[in-house]
């Protein structure tokens, strides 16, 4: 993978927009703010849409996107719940819940790669689906009373660093070995690249799309389950939206929606930012309706900096 | 109170004699027991009356109910009842529907223009009223408060927030420290709530406009690792309850859904059988559940 300026210089912009982002919050409320509990708490808030984005990033690099991971947090989260609750073995519980979230990510790849749908429509469709099938299972009702075992996940402590941060460091790190380290994750940015290429060089693409979104399922059902264990209780819409906030951090890192090219490190700072300014707004006592129009601004910033800054660099 | 017994008294009388009505049931969202309990007392209520009741979630959207609602009035359904996602965005709607001569009963929430044949709700202000006066009562008129509103175009927000603020303007020793909308939704509530209770270390209530942010806010003071705020939410969903059970919320404003629910369809009913029933809106009465009388609320099973 080639390190052109261009990219040197989008990914330090991406840095430095989140040191200038904390810098604008620190001097705004320095003493709430800019405390080590607060970023604590931070990397916690961020830890949910930080794993769906991980996962969806996979997708994103293979110019395909995945709506539907939001949908899947949803439904997992109410499947691991349930099926804890009435067999009352958690590991069951999770298991059966990770083995969803990878089937339904299946679901997606199959149809993006033989049914030859756009990524878009398809998983707008399954999106869709696996939203009524949530309702359906929940029959609308919250699964809540959950063992304490199971809160653990979202609220408890590993040697005093909330198991939430532990997990998505975690899954940071197997992705990034995955995806920088390997042959596969080379053919991932492949076949977002220049999917004749390699097709011409031997990938099979219809197994590398598939696995990009059973590894988006994956990560989504993580968070489901995380979401689930963080509220205490399994809520039949629970995910909805999440799968805008996910892309957002994606792009916000400087991954291309074009597919090909993507660094992995910057989704984890684009979820930081879009926790950031949720917590920093929020500290300030900005109304909701201001920290809706600031979000939008500064994604849109970001893409523009971004696509700006390649045009510069590329005359 | 006497127009309840009017109702009720007519609905023995002539249940047996419904012809087969269509009724088009607008829900803003299921996503809370709140609304799932109001939901399932119109269909119970529908199968009474052997009316064909036509559900329809709008999942919080604007524009999803109001396409709903024309669908219906396409389908030149009798009655439409609504629960409208916001007071206002849903007025086109009931204009369409009285164009088309279709009788609207709104539920819950109330909109901003058109004509409604009905409008039953538990009076907000009241609500919101209630969960101030507990407030200053338990902190012994001071302290520092949390305001945690729900959707901002909804006429339950801006009603509920009307009380509270009211109320709570007569007491200068009562400080709201924060005042963010949490969408009635569990999982913002605690995020917001979090994020609060670092800029505001000394807490000592939260007033919530719903019992799922209520529970919310619960599960941020618990990772927080704070004890003595006082929550106090609003609705009687069963997890709200049950929080009230264990101590963690203080005081409850249980609603009837289910009851408000199953009297509008009657209401319906009435009004499509050519009966025009005065007055045109309704109350339904509050109880603030607590500690004390939460086991007396469970047992009279609502």
């Amino acid at each position: 993978m080639t390190f052109s300026t261009n990219t040197f210089i989008r990914r330090y912009g991406v840095i430095f927009g989140l040191i200038g982002i904390i810098i604008f919050f620190a001097v705004e409320s320095p003493n709430y703010f800019f405390t080590s509990s607060n970023f604590i708490l931070i990397s916690k808030q961020s830890s949910i849409n930080i794993l769906l984005a991980l996962g969806e990033m996979f997708v994103i690099l293979t110019a395909g996107i995945d709506l539907s991971v939001g949908a899947i947090a949803g439904i997992v989260g109410a499947i691991a719940a349930g099926t804890t609750v009435a067999t009352g073995n958690i590991l069951l519980g999770i298991i059966t819940g990770l083995a969803v979230g990878i089937g339904f990510g299946i679901v997606n790849g199959v149809i993006v790669a033989f049914a030859k749908v756009p990524a878009f429509i398809a998983t707008l469709a399954t999106m869709s689906a696996i939203g009524g099938i949530t309702l359906i299972y929940t029959q609308g009702e919250p699964i809540w009373n959950l063992p304490s075992s199971f809160d653990y996940i979202g609220q408890g402590n590993l040697l005093d660093i909330p198991f939430s941060i532990i997990l998505m460091a975690l899954a940071f790190v197997v992705l990034w070995i995955v995806l920088e380290r390997t042959k596969y994750g080379r053919h991932v940015y492949a076949v977002g690249g220049n999917i004749r290429a390699s097709r011409a060089a031997g990938i099979k693409i219809s197994q590398i799309l598939i696995s990009v979104y059973a590894i988006s399922g994956l990560l989504a059902a993580i968070g489901g389950i995380v979401l689930a264990s963080r509220l205490g209780t399994a809520e039949p819409g629970a995910g909805s939206g999440y799968e805008l906030d996910a892309i957002a951090a994606v792009v916000l890192g400087g991954t291309s929606l074009f597919g090909g090219e993507g660094w992995i490190v910057g989704t984890i700072i684009g979820g930081f930012i879009i926790a950031v300014l949720n917590n920093g707004m929020t500290i300030m006592n900005i109304s909701a309706y201001y920290q809706e129009v600031v979000k939008g601004l500064v994604i849109l910033l970001a893409v523009m900096l971004t696509s700006f800054g390649k045009k510069y660099w590329n005359e | 109170m006497k127009s309840i017994i009017l109702v009720a008294v007519m609905l023995i009388g002539i249940a047996a004699l419904s012809m087969a009505m269509t009724i088009g049931f607008c829900v803003s969202t299921l996503n809370n027991p709140y609304f799932v309990s109001f939901t399932n007392g119109a269909k119970a209520e529908a199968q009474l009356l052997g009316i064909n009741l036509i559900v329809m979630n709008a999942n919080n959207s604007n524009s999803t109910q109001l396409n709903q609602v024309e669908d219906l009035v396409q389908r030149k359904v009798d009655a439409i009842i609504l629960n409208p996602t916001d007071s206002d965005a849903l007025v086109p709607a009931v204009v369409a529907a009285n164009k088309a001569g279709i009788p609207v009963i709104t539920l819950d929430r109330s909109v901003n223009g058109g004509k409604v044949d009905m409008y039953i709700a538990s009076d907000n202000v009241e609500y919101g009223k209630l969960e101030a006066q507990y407030a200053v009562k338990l902190l012994n008129g001071s302290g520092n408060v949390v305001l945690l509103t729900g959707v901002p175009g909804a006429s339950a927000t801006r009603d509920r927030s009307k009380g509270i603020m009211d109320y709570l303007s007569q007491y200068p020793n009562i400080k709201i420290v924060a005042n963010q909308t949490a969408q009635f939704d569990m999982a913002t509530a605690m995020s917001v709530m979090e994020s609060i209770l670092v800029a505001n270390p000394n807490v000592n209530a939260v007033i919530a406009e719903n019992d799922e942010m209520a529970l919310g806010a619960i599960q941020a003071i618990k990772a927080a690792g704070k004890t003595g705020i006082l929550v106090i939410g609003g609705d009687g969903i069963p997890q709200g309850i049950q929080a009230v059970k264990d101590g963690t919320e203080a005081v409850d404003i249980a609603q009837q859904p289910y009851k408000m629910a199953a009297l509008g369809v009657s209401a319906a009913f009435f009004i499509v059988n050519g009966l025009t029933i005065s007055p045109s809106s309704l109350s339904m009465p509050l109880f603030p559940v607590t500690k004390d009388t939460v086991n007396q609320w469970i047992a009279s099973g609502d």
